[in-house]
């Protein structure tokens, strides 16, 4: 491991954490972690899900109290006892999971961190202004809880850049922007960083950490266990410091070539819908088909109606007619989520807390949410008194967490007590369980680290190559790129036709997912 | 005074104090809080408000202190269910027999007693213009004072930074915790204007509406005023609506009582719930609406993870 490369050797360091360390109950979450940012550097943070990153910078921001340790802001030791200090100190922080209010607008989100002199009726305007100098464009009145994931975290930014800060942390920002997005953060960050603005930037996506930071400081359980210059480095090599071996590569043996005649397992067939709120999408004509082995890319900016379309397919909203949507030659657009799931379907949404799982529910209980009318004999016992089986509930959730490696702290935890990334790998691996024959995931692995996220990428590969039909949703060009077997890209609520992979170039589809290339016939006529 | 002006003026009395002790309540919930503790605040403020102006033959310190009773009584509300974290339903509960109990014992030795009534606006020409000359200038000081109460609960909510920092601890407050809003603070605060507002909606009962001291004489008011708030989506103007809707009804059966109409009484009796509860739940229709407007954070303990 090289050294620390001191910026400029006289200078003090803007922030300068030494042996912080924060300990829950239990488990050090952070030990002895020592920090050095330098004024005008964008400096990143390695490492996997529960490896600390979060804690530490929460405790640099004033959201936690370290147990132990200092920090010196500009050369001053400092207790940062609340994040209103962090920030009037000038720290700050773009969360990971959004700290935003549903109810209320964009604009009034901004007004709330920002500081009380400033006037609620200019805010609208300036967040405007920011959004449009810096690539993130947002409607100030909209409802934030109508808002996509995408736009959430585009308010986060603002958020942060409108309060003029010294240090931005940033937690995985990039990981719902397409790559134009991506690219025009990295203009704003590096404009940001001229001015003489020190960046912390945690993220998973080491080609990106290679390309934009100055320097990096990789954690694993709580520890520091290097820096480097990232440029200097191969993304291998980051990896292997990350993650303390090397990271499984992705093993996509092509699709044996199967009899042509063999029918789709999952069909859509020209699915409209009107919005259903005032910020919702409308879908238009939408027309998909997957066979047996097969993965389809589904790629998009967020808020281009792949919420709504995996809603429809997974029976959340129910079609007019049966024969829209049609599982495993079985017409069942009429048909309710666990209907569906009869028929051998399963559904992974893209929001795991709330939507995927039942965030103050233990994990068996969320296991039998989903599964108690599809393995009634597995699950309930006691005939039409329909007990709950605790002892199989327990072995099938113990057999998911050894099969996905979920990390969790206790026996059977809440799901809101498990990371993300956790919390994905083992609902993941609840539909993967009952082996589908049709499996559509929204966003399998955002905000999941490499290592994870490489686990649940195969094991999608696998369960396509095992037989089954995979529509995957996602943002993540690099992971559809990884796993798909044909590609086709979502925009303004209408899916393109789909491209088979070999066909496909990062090019292409970032001109589809901008709605340009309407040419080719290509994919439909051979799905049809 | 014509029958129409006694009766609008009979509905406006009926309907202010459901107004204020709602309002009171919507700027608690609105704050994360459910303080089913309305009855029990009002009762207080109902006898204080009627021991002290019998006492100090002014009506006007009485209503101070009927202001004063209720506040006092949420601050014990918040002290159990902010500092102790206590269960907020249970604590509500206990709050209003706990009231509903003291008052009767304070106000033993003043049942019977001549009351001291709030002395109505009287403005020459005004007052006594035709039809609406005494609902619009005659009328007791609380009533002006629940409408301007409403117009500044809008404008505080909607309007102010304080205002929208409420909402927002009402709505995440783990979010609002971590832009380092002081939550517990401001919760105090929305409980001790909710008490405030039902102890001043108790003083307007013993000391406008029936200026004596009865046992238990909120009568389950508190409770439709917890009622009001929910079916109004806790949004002021609905819940302005939805007191008048119903004390207009109140009143319309008690004169179709009298007219002698062949219904059963105890179903006209009922009418009054029955009808506000009927025409607020098809007003709040709107799911989104709804969905937007409610705190979501409502009656969930806070804990700062340190």
């Amino acid at each position: 491991m090289t050294g620390t490369t001191r910026i400029n050797g006289s200078e003090t360091p803007l922030l300068e954490a030494s042996k912080l360390t924060k300990i829950f109950g239990t488990l050090k979450a952070c030990d002895e972690i020592n920090l050095t940012i330098g004024t005008g550097e964008i400096h990143s943070l390695l490492g996997e899900n529960g490896a600390g990153k979060s804690t530490l910078v929460k405790m640099l921001f004033g959201a936690l109290q370290p147990t132990s340790g200092d920090i010196a802001w500009k050369g001053q030791s400092v207790t940062v006892s609340n994040p209103a200090m962090g920030r009037s100190l000038g720290i700050g922080m773009v969360f990971q999971h959004f700290s935003l209010f549903d109810a209320l607008t964009a604009a009034e989100n901004i007004a709330l961190s920002l500081d009380e002199k400033t006037p609620l009726d200019t805010i609208a305007a300036r967040a405007k202004e920011i959004g449009q100098t810096y690539g993130l464009p947002v409607d100030p009145e909209a409802l934030v809880g109508d808002l996509s994931v995408g736009e959430r975290q585009r308010i986060e930014i603002i958020r942060c850049l409108l309060q003029n800060p010294d240090l931005i942390i940033l937690d995985e920002p990039t990981s719902v922007l397409t790559p134009q997005e991506a690219d025009l953060l990295f203009v704003t960050l590096e404009r940001l960083r001229s001015e003489g603005k020190s960046i912390l930037y945690i993220s998973h996506r080491l080609e990106e950490v290679r390309r934009l930071c100055d320097r990096a400081t990789v954690l694993r359980h709580g520890k520091v266990v290097g820096q480097c210059d990232p440029r200097a480095e191969t993304t291998a090599s980051l990896a292997r410091m990350m993650v303390g071996s090397d990271i499984h590569i992705i093993d996509r043996h092509p699709v044996e070539a199967s009899a042509p005649a063999q029918a789709a397992l999952i069909e859509v067939k020209g699915l409209s819908q009107k919005p259903r709120g005032p910020f919702s999408v409308s879908l238009h004509d939408i027309h998909l088909a997957v066979r047996s082995g097969e993965i389809l890319g589904i790629a998009g900016v967020a808020g281009n109606g792949q919420g709504e379309l995996f809603e429809a397919i997974s029976g959340e909203v129910l079609q007019e007619r049966p024969d829209i949507i049609r599982i495993r030659g079985t017409d069942a657009g009429r048909i309710g989520i666990s209907a569906r799931r009869k028929l051998g379907a399963a559904f992974v949404p893209e929001e795991r807390l709330g939507h995927g799982a039942v965030p103050d529910m233990s994990l068996t209980n969320n296991l039998l949410l989903s599964r108690h009318s599809t393995d009634r004999k597995v699950f309930l016992t006691g005939g039409t008194l329909k007990l709950v089986a605790e002892a199989s509930l327990a072995s099938a959730a113990k057999r998911i967490v050894t099969q996905m490696d979920v990390r969790k702290s206790a026996e059977n935890p809440d799901a809101s007590a498990l990371s993300g990334g956790n919390l994905q790998k083992f609902l993941i691996g609840r539909e993967l369980d009952r082996n589908p024959s049709v499996m559509i995931v929204n966003q399998p692995t955002w905000g999941v680290d490499a290592g994870a996220a490489a686990h649940i990428r195969q094991a999608l590969v696998d369960l396509a190559r095992s037989g089954s039909a995979v529509i995957v949703i996602s943002q993540d060009l690099d992971e559809l790129f990884e796993i798909s077997d044909r590609i086709a890209a979502m925009v303004h609520g209408r899916l393109s036709e789909s491209v088979p992979i070999e066909a496909m170039s990062r090019e292409r589809v970032g001109l589809m997912m901008g709605g340009v290339d309407h040419s080719t016939a290509l994919a439909n006529a051979g799905a049809a | 005074m014509t029958m129409f002006e006694a009766i609008l003026l009979t509905i406006a009395t009926a309907a202010t104090p459901l107004l204020i002790a709602a309002l009171g309540e919507l700027v608690v919930e609105r704050s994360g809080v459910l303080n089913l503790g309305v009855e029990g605040m009002m009762v207080m403020g109902a006898v204080a408000g009627f021991a002290v102006a019998q006492t100090t033959g002014s009506a006007w310190l009485g209503m101070v202190a009927a202001i004063l009773a209720g506040a006092a009584f949420s601050l014990l509300f918040g002290f159990l269910t902010l500092t102790l974290v206590t269960n907020q339903v249970a604590t509500g509960l206990a709050l209003t027999l706990l009231g509903l109990g003291a008052s009767a014992m304070i106000g033993e030795s003043f049942v019977g007693l001549p009351g001291v009534k709030m002395a109505s606006l009287y403005i020459p020409g005004f007052s006594d213009s035709p039809y609406v000359g005494k609902f619009l200038f005659g009328q007791d000081p609380i009533f002006y004072i629940s409408i301007l109460l409403t117009i500044g609960v809008v404008w505080f909510l909607f309007k102010t930074r304080a205002g929208l920092t409420l909402r927002a601890v009402g709505d995440n407050h783990t979010s609002a915790h971590s832009l380092g809003v002081p939550v517990v603070r401001i919760r105090y605060l929305a409980v001790l204007f909710g008490g405030a507002c039902a102890g001043l909606a108790g003083g307007q009962l013993s000391l406008v509406y029936v200026p004596q001291w009865v046992e238990n004489m909120t009568a389950g008011r508190g409770w439709i005023a917890l009622a009001l708030v929910v079916f109004a989506s806790w949004r002021p103007w609905r819940i302005l609506a939805g007191a008048y809707l119903f004390g207009a009804v109140s009143i319309g059966q008690l004169h179709a009582q009298a007219l002698g109409i062949g219904i059963p009484s105890q179903f006209m009796s009922s009418l009054p719930y029955l009808a506000t509860i009927v025409v607020l739940v098809l007003i709040s229709r709107n799911k989104r609406l709804t969905l937007m407007n409610t705190p979501t954070s409502l009656g969930k303990p806070f804990v700062p993870d340190r």
